[in-house]
């Protein structure tokens, strides 16, 4: 033993917390209101307060998409944002986008192409698709797979990820198919190959 | 993560005067870096003035035909921002090299400037760090230090800055306005990031309380001839190795102007106006180009792990020096060129 | 409970369910985001603790001072070695299913550090936010020991080797010598003679380990929602360590997100909760950060030696492969690394050897395809070596050296269609358009590379029970307490069940992941499929044959005096196989029966004849396409082939997300996974998702899955033989020899990062 090591407070513990206050959330079309204090995450908020465990939390730093939700449309990482400046947006979760009974066309696809295993990056992976959808710029195959890149999966379902998003992004007119991009006639060839 | 005030404020001025009244304030913008910084105990501000309200998102014409680039624009906004996607298409590219979509919607360009290093050590408060903790040591040196840089460090600190989006704003030669307590002012891009010296714990020239407000960039965007070349250990979502901004006016063969910058390498955006000098008036060629490189990197030093830096460094400029020149219109920004086969 | 031992199929498995692309039926809970996860339980009063780790790598704790976190209106407790209550005494309490020889680790047991980020306190209180504050300043002193060493080649140039001892699970001593290897390697016409590395690589599942204990405040009982691939062994491991009856510990472990081998032994976040949640009596969560995943186990660093010989014609003449690889101080973690040479290649000259040495590291632990990998890894990219030295393609190398039986134990294989594998990858990836020249193949900036890879994973099973009930609207429940990492256990044990009982699917649902049900095996080692399998068809026919006894009691039922291995369920009805006319409904016989449900539990179990008599193994084939920018290093893996063969496949659809997944982890292998450890500090550093790189979306391209026709009637009752790990190998050798005949270079040191090909 040579040495002797200090961890713990870089600087002397705050006086008081922070005290909590009423902030009013607008999730999925409905305002909530919690009382938290500022350190709360968006994303804290919706698994820890409001039971919203649809957004996944995977690294908690911004580092994985799990937790992508969508702000005004536009998809963020809810474990960065403090809820209390999320105020006054409008806040999108994968149980707003579908639940079991009424899938959106995305969530379907994802079931259809296979597109997850684990399924825990999968919410995420959907709002991600969902935002991709809303900003219009990715329509190839490797803009998608650029544009789809700030969500890990670690059971690498990327290559089905791809197909169920070109599919929905072509409206069922495009699927990858192991990689290779394939487009649907409009009409079925004949009544037989209608199946 | 360390309790804290919050406060909204509504205006520049207000934001100002809310930081000067709080001990231990910090500046809240997209919170993509400062939130994971707090995640780590990294940084513990005992209140944070949060800026999302500030009318600072705009991106405007300036009169010498020039842009203004608001601090509270979002990355994604700016890079598909049409005036900048058509006159300044290096910068539209470099920032769609950073990051991930969900990042770029949250973190804003001031923001952007001011993001810590990604130095292993920086953020694991297990490790002495000089930047972290000045006087504690640097294990980065003789450490893990693939992330760190080879040109400008110093004994203290081998750390080097993030960005991809500051690489652009060096090569392009912005100018960042900031207010403070004392009122606002202007810094030259290249004079806004420094070198780690002995004080490492200071990554730019900001004095406190100070914030940004914008980013103006000048009339000459290299719309025709630029590329931002990027390499890292993935395809998208990693932090450069070795990033080279370029943005070339050319007449011909000739390059008549010259500007690029470094990521990857150092402390700050790096630039040799130097080296820019050594293209002007001269045909492209690769050989000029490797001179070039291999001027930049003269005074280079490699700490063992990332000593492969230097050899790629040069590489990553005769290459992109060689695109830049090659190319003779505007590429769609959309193009994602640096990671795919 | 009756029991059945594995035999030939008794039911026809040609009919409409099994081997069809069936959708999870999981599906929709979990794109809805409504399938729960461990950290997701939200149960009443919940408290939240967050672990303080170490800061050092050797030492001891010498004070802990909590007063100021105490202090803090809403902390509850702080949970030390201080003041942690012994429980059982033993080691051998604290031994899971799959612990390896040696002492487990005991979390918050004593002042002793191990391992840097080892967790020495456990803050609780009322929420997360301020328990993470509490945790942040809470004062600890260490005496550091400066006397370790974290480096793998240090301890190995200290002669700090030792002969990797039995008492895993699983774990199978290097075969033993054959011939004269070195004598053989001195007079051979071509030899090589490698060193291949890997360093320690993280599971990183995406979803984070995490408790959630619900106090059910009635004497000591608690439902422990845990992320694990096996809730029976954490149970087992609980139960012992804090005196529990399996009532009092009920594990629940529905969905877990993603394991990879890191959930196979309990992890010490679940002993923390339970511990803090009978202290406190109270409810309490505990969820890992991301950064604290890096203290759970990792892929061992591991050095392997190789050297192969040839004849003039490139028929193998020795084959020699040693492993090198780290362990923990306290326990022995050992793979089987080198043995997968000896299964994969005939020679009359074979020696194997296999080392450890302690470090001062946490126990590494069983990741995707574990040692498999690490020695595939070597041997096929020396296999590719030697093909070039021989002047002979690395496939045709590869049919010259083919073997038919099982040389490492002189056993024929049950099943191995490794040969198709190679020629129907080969046809699908055109390898015979390859030219065999390095640098011979350019596109633009880029050389073009072709490289192929194989390998073996063992076909086995584990004892495995399952209960069922078919209730008279005829919807059928099957239960037993196996888990769904991702694999497909939901969708394919439905399948099973729905095929044995010739039901609908929607009338079938299977669950899994609950210590209520009948014991079954941790998810692991690719033997879910035949082990849970063989148990789900096993019950089902229990249930049949009740079916059958209540169908001959309703009067004159057509199927009198039938046995019942002459009738077949298909279509709702039971059927006399002799004269299909002869039938009824089982909504009737239900109906007759006067019965609410008809109910049956039972378990099976690999047929020792079997096991002992044959080699039981699952192979593949892997092909790959680079292209690699040689000025600036980068190498991009954009066309995979990758052709298995693994008995019967229940359902292609989730086989072949098995084996995309298994290829993407061997891409990341290949090109990206290190933790980087920093020998100084003993620490590794790269501890989080950022700087730990595994594929995005936009490194993966083109995967093409085929699965070879393979009928193995003596592996198990279904034939399967598992695809978990199998897609993973071959495919990260694959990807060097490619960069090999790209550029010219040979790489042995993975990951193939931008600086290694400068």
């Amino acid at each position: 033993m040579s040495t002797s090591y200090a961890q713990g407070p870089l600087a002397p513990p705050a006086g008081a917390l922070a005290p909590t206050q009423p902030v009013t959330l607008r999730i999925n079309g409905e305002d909530h209101t919690l009382q938290i204090a500022p350190w709360t995450t968006l994303l804290d908020a919706l698994r820890e307060y409001l039971d919203l465990t649809g957004t996944k939390k995977g690294c908690d730093h911004g580092q994985c998409g799990s937790c992508t939700v969508l702000a005004d449309g536009k998809r963020i990482n809810a474990c960065l944002a403090l809820a209390t400046v999320y105020q006054g947006r409008q806040i999108t979760t994968i149980e707003g986008l579908g639940g079991e009974d009424n899938l959106s066309p995305l969530q379907q696809a994802f079931i259809d192409h296979d597109a997850f295993q684990c399924g825990y990056c999968t919410p995420g992976q959907i709002c991600s698709a969902q935002g991709l959808l809303n900003e219009g710029r990715a329509k190839t195959a490797d803009e998608v797979r650029e544009l789809m890149s700030g969500n890990l999966c670690r059971c690498g379902a990327y290559t089905n990820i791809l197909s169920a998003v070109m599919e929905v992004l072509h409206d069922g007119q495009v699927v990858v198919d192991n990689g290779t991009l394939v487009t649907i006639p409009m009409q079925p060839i004949s009544a037989n190959s209608a199946a | 993560m360390n309790s804290f005030t919050l406060t909204q404020a509504a205006a520049v001025d207000e934001a100002v005067r809310d930081f000067a009244g709080h001990a231990g304030a910090a500046y809240l913008g997209g919170g993509t870096n400062l939130i994971d910084l707090m995640k780590e105990n990294v940084s513990r501000p005992a209140h944070l003035t949060s800026l999302g309200h500030l009318p600072l998102s705009d991106i405007t014409g300036l009169p010498d035909g020039g842009l203004r680039l608001g601090a509270l624009a979002t990355n994604a906004d700016t890079a598909w921002h049409p005036e900048v996607e058509a006159r300044y298409p290096l910068l539209s590219q470099t920032i769609l090299a950073g990051a991930t979509p969900q990042l770029r919607n949250m973190a804003t360009n001031g923001g952007n400037l001011l993001q810590r290093t990604r130095c292993y050590y920086f953020y694991d408060l297990a490790t002495p760090c000089n930047k972290r903790e000045p006087g504690s040591g640097c294990s980065a040196i003789g450490g893990q230090n693939r992330v760190c840089g080879v040109l400008g460090t110093s004994a203290s600190c081998i750390a080097t800055h993030p960005s991809d989006l500051c690489v652009a704003l060096a090569a392009l030669e912005a100018v960042v306005r900031v207010q403070g307590p004392r009122g606002e002012r202007t810094i030259k891009f290249a004079d806004f990031h420094r070198l780690p010296g002995n004080q490492p714990e200071l990554d730019n020239t900001l004095q406190p309380g100070e914030l940004v407000t914008a980013i103006d960039l000048p009339a000459q965007g290299y719309a025709k001839n630029f590329t931002y070349l990027k390499l890292r250990d993935r395809a998208s979502y990693a932090f450069a190795l070795v990033s080279v901004a370029v943005g070339l006016e050319m007449d011909g063969n000739t390059i008549k102007t010259a500007r690029f910058a470094l990521g990857g390498v150092a402390h700050k955006p790096w630039r040799d106006p130097a080296a820019e000098k050594m293209l002007e008036g001269q045909t492209a060629s690769p050989d000029l180009f490797r001179q070039v490189a291999t001027k930049v990197f003269a005074e280079a030093k490699g700490y063992g792990v990332n000593s492969f830096k230097i050899e790629l460094g040069k590489r990553a400029i005769v290459r992109a020096l060689e695109q830049a020149s090659e190319m003779d219109q505007a590429i769609d920004s959309n193009a994602f060129l640096n990671s795919n086969p | 409970m009756s029991q059945t031992i594995a035999t030939p199929p008794t039911v026809r498995l040609d009919s409409d369910v099994i081997g069809k692309p069936i959708s999870r039926p999981e599906g929709p809970a979990k794109v809805s985001g409504a399938a729960k996860y461990a950290a997701e339980y939200n149960v009443p009063n919940l408290w939240y603790g967050y672990i303080v780790d170490s800061p050092i790598v050797k030492g001891k704790i010498t004070k802990i001072d909590a007063s100021a976190v105490l202090a803090l209106p809403g902390v509850q407790q702080v949970f030390s070695h201080e003041n942690v209550p012994s429980f059982a005494w033993f080691d051998r309490s604290y031994k899971d299913d799959v612990a390896p020889g040696g002492s487990p680790f005991r979390p918050l047991h004593e002042p002793e550090i191990l391992f840097s980020q080892q967790p020495v306190a456990l803050v609780v209180a009322e929420t997360f936010e301020l328990a993470r504050y509490a945790a942040s300043i809470l004062r600890i002193e260490y005496a550091v020991d400066e006397d370790f060493n974290t480096d793998l080649d240090k301890a190995r140039a200290a002669g700090k080797g030792f002969d990797a001892p039995k008492g895993k699970t699983g774990f199978l001593p290097p075969p033993k010598p054959k011939g004269d290897a070195e004598k053989a390697f001195q007079a051979a016409a071509h030899k090589i003679e490698g060193e291949y590395v890997h360093h320690a690589q993280h599971h990183n599942p995406m979803e984070m380990f995490a408790t959630t204990v619900e106090w059910l405040g009635d004497g000591k009982k608690l439902k422990i929602y845990d992320k694990t691939q096996g809730a029976p062994n954490v149970q087992q491991y609980i139960s012992k360590i804090f005196g529990l009856g399996k009532d009092e510990a009920r594990v629940i472990s529905k969905y877990t997100g993603g394991g990879f081998g890191s959930g196979l032994r309990p992890q010490h976040q679940v002993f923390l909760a339970v511990m803090a949640s009978l202290e406190l009596e109270h409810s309490v969560r505990v969820s890992l950060t991301r950064q604290q995943m890096f203290s759970l186990g990792h892929r061992p660093h591991t050095i392997q030696d190789v050297k192969l010989s040839s004849d003039d014609q490139g028929c193998l003449q020795s084959i020699e492969h040693n492993a090198f690889a780290e362990t923990s101080q306290y326990e022995n973690e050992t793979e089987t690394v080198v043995n997968w040479s000896g299964i994969l290649y005939k020679s009359d000259n074979s020696k194997f050897a296999y080392e450890l040495a302690k470090i001062d590291v946490d126990t590494p632990a069983d990741m995707r395809a574990p040692g498999a990998a690490t020695g595939s890894f070597a041997i096929e990219s020396a296999i590719d070596e030697l093909s070039y030295k021989a002047g002979v393609d690395p496939l045709e190398f590869r049919l010259l050296n083919y073997t038919y039986t099982d040389p490492t134990e002189d056993k024929p294989f049950s099943s191995k269609r490794l040969i198709d594998c190679y020629h129907e990858g080969a046809k699908r990836f055109g390898w015979d358009q390859r030219n065999p020249e390095p640098r011979s193949t350019r596109e633009g900036n880029l050389l073009v590379g072709w490289g192929m890879g194989s390998g073996c994973w063992d076909a086995s099973m584990q004892k495995a029970a399952a209960k069922a009930s078919l209730s008279a609207d005829g919807q059928l429940t099957v239960s037993s307490a196996t888990n769904d990492q991702g694999a497909g256990t939901y969708v394919i044990m439905t399948q099973v069940a729905a095929q044995t009982l010739g039901l609908p699917i929607e009338q079938v649902k299977f669950n899994l992941g609950d210590t209520d049900f009948p014991v079954a095996p941790i998810q692991g080692g690719s033997w879910t499929a035949a082990s849970v399998g063989s148990a789900v068809q096993a019950v089902c026919q229990e249930i049949g044959k009740k079916l059958l006894k209540l169908a001959q009691r309703m009067e004159n039922s057509p199927l009198e005096g039938i046995d019942f291995e002459d009738v077949q369920f298909a279509d709702g009805h039971i059927r006399a196989n002799e004269d299909i006319t002869r039938t009824v409904a089982i909504a009737e016989v239900l109906a007759a029966s006067g019965e609410a449900k008809v109910e049956a539990e039972s378990s099976a179990q690999p047929n020792p004849i079997n096991t002992m008599k044959y080699s039981m193994h699952s192979h593949n084939a892997a092909f790959v396409e680079v292209k690699v920018d040689e000025d600036l290093g980068t190498i991009h893996v954009t066309r995979v082939v990758n052709a298995v063969a693994a008995g019967r496949i229940l359902n292609p659809k989730t086989a072949r997300s098995q084996v995309l997944g298994g290829t993407v982890w061997g891409i990341s292998m290949a090109l990206m996974e290190e933790a980087y450890l920093d020998n100084n500090l003993g620490r590794y550093m790269n501890h989080n998702y950022s700087e730990y790189h595994i594929p995005v979306n936009a490194d993966i391209h083109k995967i093409d899955v085929i699965f070879v026709e393979e009928e193995d009637d003596l592996v198990n009752p279904l034939g399967v033989k598992g695809v978990g790990e199998i897609g993973m190998l071959g495919v990260a050798a694959a990807i060097a020899n490619a960069v090999y005949h790209a550029t010219g270079k040979r790489v042995r040191d993975l990951p193939l990062t931008i600086d290694k090909l400068l």
